[in-house]
């Protein structure tokens, strides 16, 4: 496998990892009391474990460069997000949401356009140093 | 909404953060333990995760979610303005058509 499709599908991991943790974040926030302790519910936990999942993944492919095609594929997870929000929320999928994705994905890939000749985040390659050790 | 607004704009100034602590680190670790800017950063992270979570208990996921993609539009503002990087017309297109799709979305929602 060539470095490029490992870094895309690490990349295409945490978008879908990263969609799930939104969905149990929703879950969880239904599921908030008065009392302070209920952000600790098991949902929501589980939520910050897949964006802290989602994240590594993300670092850890995005480390190997080509970022105009890594950086706008981490937006596909919104394309999952708003299955999700179907599926389990039984939210409705109206024009305005698919016309105003299709906006903002078409932006996030301009902006990746953008960034094709920058070296990777210097966070996200400080991180992934720290992964490799 | 304004919640997940307010969110984007943490979570660029986060990232700004964590790019300016990422400069000073050294391979050992109270080098990265001690990183005031890097500390800082993450913990708006955390600050931005409960505020997402406040925004999703009485909104649309399948609209908050995308709206997250505001976080481009700042960070980029940010590389211009505190970063000093150049200005680059791929991005500004990209950060344009951004607002452009969260005002459609927006839209949408008041309905």
């Amino acid at each position: 496998m060539s470095p490029l499709v490992r870094s895309m599908l690490m990349v295409f991991g945490a978008s879908v990892v990263g969609s799930f943790g939104m969905a149990f974040l929703k879950m969880g926030a239904g599921r908030l009391t008065k009392s302070i302790w209920s952000f600790l519910n098991a949902r929501l936990v589980f939520g910050v474990v897949l964006f802290l999942g989602s994240s590594v993944l993300y670092v850890a492919g995005i480390k190997g460069g080509q970022l105009s095609v890594l950086y706008p594929m981490v937006s596909l997870g919104y394309i999952w997000g708003l299955l999700w929000a179907k599926i389990f929320f039984n939210e409705p999928l109206t024009k305005q949401k698919f016309a105003g994705l299709g906006l903002i994905l078409l932006g996030v890939f301009f902006v990746g356009l953008g960034s094709q000749d920058q070296q990777p985040p210097a966070h996200a390659t400080a991180a992934a140093r720290q992964f490799q050790r | 909404m304004a919640l997940v607004f307010s969110c984007t704009v943490l979570g660029a100034l986060a990232q700004l953060l964590i790019k300016k602590g990422t400069t000073t680190i050294t391979p050992d670790l109270t080098s990265i333990l001690l990183n005031l800017p890097l500390i800082a950063g993450y913990s708006i992270y955390g600050i931005n995760t409960l505020l997402m979570v406040l925004a999703l208990k009485d909104g649309e996921m399948s609209m908050l979610y995308p709206i997250i993609a505001l976080t481009y539009v700042w960070t980029t503002l940010l590389s211009y303005t505190i970063l000093g990087e150049p200005s680059n017309l791929y991005k500004n297109i990209g950060i344009i058509t951004i607002v452009l799709g969260v005002a459609v979305m927006g839209r949408g929602s008041r309905k």
